[in-house]
C-alpha cells in the first residue's frame, strides 16, 4: 500500500513539475505546482514527517500559492511570447536538467550503503509522533526565538502600512 | 526578578517602548507634531541603556547570566554592544526629532516605533548564543532599516534606496540560513557552543567549511564589505541623513558581533580557512572603498564609500588573536558610530528633510555661513581620516597593531597605504568648505540658516565628545573591551600567548 501511494505521487509530481514547465499561460504553470506541492505533502507525510506535510499544504499549496494567483490575475498576465531567449533555454536547459539528474542520481546510488534505509509508513509504529517532539522543541529550547517572531511579524506589518499608506 | 527577564531587560523595554507608541500615535490628532512620540522613544532607549548598564553590575558580581534555555548569554561582550546600540539609537533620536518637522512626513510616529523595533533586533543579535535566535534578530534589525531608508516617500532615490536594500539584503539573509542550515547538517544543533563541540568531530568536515563561508557572505553583506558592497552608495544616498548615520553604524556593530562570536568561539579550527577568506574581504573593501570614494562628488556617497573602507579596517582586526581581535574590532566600531553618527547628524542640520546640499561642490564657502557646524563636520573629517587626538586614530592604531601582533604586517601596511588614500578625499571636503565660493551661489541655495534646536545640539554635543575622548583618555573603553572577549570559548583553542594591547 505504501509503496503503491509512494509510486503514485513521486510521479504526480514529476508529472506536475513537467506540466509547469511546458504550459505557456501562468494561471495553468501556478495550478500544476499546486499539484507539484500537494504530492509532496504527501510524500513527506508517508516518510513519516507528518508536520512537515501539513505545513507544506497549509504553507506552500495554501498561502503562497494564493499569493501568486491573486499577482497573476491581478498583473493580468497573458500567454508567454517565444523569445529568442526562450530557445537558448531550452538548448541549454534540458541537458543541464539531465546532467544534474544523472550526477545526483550518481551520488545517491554509489553512497547507498551509507546513506541506510527507511521504512515507508515507519512512523506508524514508532512510539513517540514527530508532532510531539517538535513542539516540545518549540516551546522549550526554541521558546524565545518563537516568541520574539511576533515583533519580527509586528515590524513588517508596520513597513507595510509606512510604505503603502497614501500621503494625506 | 527571574533570571530569563533580567536577560532580555534592555530588548524588553525597547519592544515596549515601540509597542507604547504605535498604541499612542492614533491618539495624537492628525497634523499635530509627533515630538512627543519622539520623547518617548529617547526615554525608552536610555532607559534600556540603564538596564544595559545594571546587567553589567550583575554579570560583574555572578558571572554570566545564560537564560532561555541557553538561547542568550549576557557577558561583558553582549553589554558593550548593547550599551552601544542604545547609544547609537539615542543619538538618532535626539537628531532626527525636529527633522520630520519641516517636512510633510506623517508618519514620524512609526518612524520612532521602527528605530526602537530595529534597536531591539540589533541587541538579540548580540546577547544571543543561538544561531536561530542570531537570525531572528537579524531580520528584525534588516526589515526595520529597509524600511526607514525608504522614509522620504514621494522621491524617487528613497523608493531606489528602499527597494535594492531589501531585495540585495534578502539576497544576503538567505546566505545566512544556508549557513546555519550547513552547521546544523554538520554538527546537529545551531547553538554556538555544540557548533563548536561538533565541528571538531564531524564526519563532513565539508559541509563547516561551507557553513562558514555562506555566513561570511552574509554579514559580509550587512557590514557592506566589498566585495558585497554594491547597496550602500545608492542605499545611503536616498535614504534620510539621520537614519544613514544609525543603520551605517549599528547593525554593523551588530553584524561584526555576531561575526565575532561566530568566527572566534563557533568555528575556531576552522581559523586557518577563514583567515583567508577575511584577509580577502578585509583587502578588497578598503581597497575599493577608498578608491571609489575619490571618484564621488556627492557627499553621502562619499561617506558611503568611506563605510565601505572601514568595513575593511574593521576587518583586518579580525585576523588577530581572538582577545586583540575583539578588543580592537570593538574599540574601532564604537569610534567610527561617535564619529560617522556625528557627521551624519550634522549633515541633517546643515541640508534639512530634503537635502539641498549634496554635491561638495554645494558645502563651498559654508563655513562662512555656518561657522560652528563646519567646524563640527571638520573636526568628525579628520577623525575619519585618522588624525591624533581623535577617536579614529586610535581605532586605526588599534586595528593595525592587531594584524602585526599576530604577524599580518603586509595587511597593516596595505591599510596604512589606503589610510593615506582616505586622506585625499576627506580634505577635498573640507577644503571646500573652508575655501572662498566661486561664485555668489551660496545666497540663493536655500541654506537659510535653520536653527539648531536643543535636542540636535545634545546630539552634536555627544557625537563630539565621545570622538574627542576616544581620542584622548581611550583607556576607559579599551579596559571594557579587553574584557568583554566572548565567553564561549572552546578548550581546544589554545592560543599562543601575544602581547596585548597597550593603551598609550
Amino acid at each position: 500500500m505504501q509503496i503503491a501511494l509512494f509510486i503514485i505521487f513521486g510521479l504526480l509530481a514529476v508529472a506536475g513539475a513537467l506540466n509547469l514547465l511546458f504550459q505557456r499561460h501562468p494561471i495553468n504553470s501556478a495550478l500544476s505546482l499546486v499539484v507539484v506541492m500537494m504530492s509532496l505533502a504527501v510524500l513527506y507525510w508517508s516518510l513519516g514527517a507528518e508536520f512537515l506535510a501539513a505545513a507544506q499544504v497549509i504553507v506552500y499549496a495554501g498561502a503562497i500559492m494564493v499569493l501568486f494567483i491573486f499577482v497573476v490575475m491581478l498583473l493580468n498576465a497573458g500567454e508567454e511570447d517565444r523569445t529568442h531567449g526562450s530557445k537558448i533555454a531550452y538548448i541549454a536547459g534540458i541537458p543541464g536538467a539531465a546532467a544534474i539528474v544523472c550526477l545526483l542520481s550518481y551520488v545517491f546510488l554509489s553512497n547507498r550503503q551509507q546513506l541506510g534505509t527507511t521504512q515507508l509508513g515507519g512512523y506508524l509504529s514508532s512510539s513517540v509522533s514527530n508532532i510531539s517532539e517538535i513542539s516540545h522543541t518549540l516551546f522549550t529550547s526554541l521558546l524565545l526565538p518563537f516568541e520574539v517572531t511576533s515583533i519580527l511579524i509586528l515590524v513588517a506589518i508596520l513597513g507595510a502600512v509606512v510604505l503603502a499608506r497614501k500621503e494625506l | 526578578m527571574s533570571t530569563n527577564l533580567l536577560a532580555i531587560l534592555p530588548e524588553l523595554i525597547l519592544t515596549l517602548t515601540g509597542i507604547v507608541i504605535m498604541l499612542a500615535e492614533p491618539l495624537i490628532a492628525p497634523g499635530k507634531s509627533r515630538k512627543p512620540l519622539g520623547w518617548l522613544a529617547i526615554l525608552g532607549t536610555a532607559a534600556s541603556g540603564l538596564a544595559a548598564f545594571y546587567q553589567l553590575q550583575i554579570c560583574n558580581a555572578h558571572g554570566t547570566i545564560t537564560a532561555f534555555y541557553a538561547t542568550i548569554q549576557v557577558d561583558a561582550f553582549s553589554v558593550f554592544f548593547h550599551l552601544l546600540i542604545a547609544a547609537i539609537v539615542l543619538v538618532t533620536l535626539l537628531a532626527s526629532l525636529d527633522y520630520f518637522e519641516a517636512g510633510t512626513v506623517t508618519h514620524a510616529g512609526e518612524y520612532f516605533a521602527l528605530l526602537c523595533f530595529g534597536a531591539t533586533g540589533m541587541m538579540f543579535m548580540t546577547s544571543s548564543v543561538e544561531l536561530l535566535m542570531v537570525f531572528i534578530g537579524l531580520e528584525i534589525s534588516s526589515i526595520s532599516t529597509y524600511i526607514l531608508a525608504g522614509f522620504r516617500k514621494g522621491r524617487a532615490t528613497a523608493s531606489e534606496a528602499a527597494i535594492k536594500y531589501f531585495l540585495l539584503g534578502s539576497f544576503a539573509t538567505a546566505f545566512f540560513l544556508y549557513g546555519i542550515a550547513l552547521c546544523f547538517g554538520a554538527t546537529g544543533s545551531t547553538s554556538i557552543a555544540a557548533i563548536a563541540a561538533g565541528l571538531t568531530i564531524t564526519s563532513t568536515p565539508l559541509l563547516g567549511w561551507l557553513a562558514v563561508a555562506m555566513v561570511l557572505i552574509g554579514l559580509g553583506f550587512k557590514v557592506s564589505a566589498a566585495p558585497f558592497h554594491v547597496w550602500t552608495p545608492d542605499v545611503y544616498q536616498g535614504a534620510p541623513s539621520p537614519v544613514v548615520g544609525m543603520m551605517s553604524t549599528a547593525p554593523k556593530a551588530a553584524a561584526f558581533a555576531v561575526l565575532l562570536r561566530f568566527l572566534f568561539s563557533a568555528t575556531p579550527m576552522y581559523r586557518s580557512h577563514w583567515i583567508l577568506m577575511i584577509e580577502i574581504l578585509a583587502v578588497a573593501s578598503m581597497t575599493i572603498g577608498n578608491l571609489g570614494a575619490l571618484a564621488q562628488r556627492d557627499v553621502k556617497r562619499l561617506l558611503a564609500y568611506s563605510s565601505i573602507a572601514t568595513a575593511g579596517y574593521i576587518l583586518v582586526a579580525f585576523t588577530a588573536s581572538q582577545q586583540d581581535a575583539v578588543a580592537a574590532a570593538c574599540f574601532y566600531t564604537a569610534a567610527y558610530a561617535a564619529m560617522n553618527v556625528g557627521a551624519f547628524v550634522v549633515l541633517t542640520q546643515l541640508s534639512g528633510f530634503d537635502e539641498k546640499l549634496r554635491s561638495i561642490q554645494d558645502f563651498t564657502g559654508l563655513a562662512l555661513k555656518r561657522p560652528a557646524l563646519s567646524a563640527l563636520l571638520a573636526f568628525f573629517l579628520i577623525s575619519l581620516i585618522g588624525i591624533p587626538f581623535t577617536g579614529g586614530f586610535f581605532g586605526k592604531f588599534y586595528a593595525f597593531s592587531a594584524a602585526v601582533h599576530s604577524g599580518h604586517t603586509w595587511l597593516a601596511i596595505v591599510g596604512l597605504a589606503n589610510s593615506g588614500v582616505a586622506c585625499f578625499y576627506y580634505l577635498r571636503v573640507l577644503s571646500a568648505l573652508y575655501s572662498r565660493p566661486v561664485t555668489d551661489t551660496l545666497s540663493d541655495t536655500p541654506t537659510t540658516p535653520r536653527r539648531v534646536t536643543l535636542p540636535a545640539a545634545l546630539a552634536l554635543t555627544a557625537t563630539a565628545a565621545a570622538t574627542l575622548c576616544l581620542g584622548i583618555i581611550p583607556n576607559h573603553l579599551l579596559h571594557l573591551v579587553q574584557r568583554a572577549t566572548p565567553t564561549t570559548t572552546v578548550a581546544a583553542t589554545t592560543t599562543s600567548p601575544v602581547p596585548t594591547l597597550t593603551p598609550r
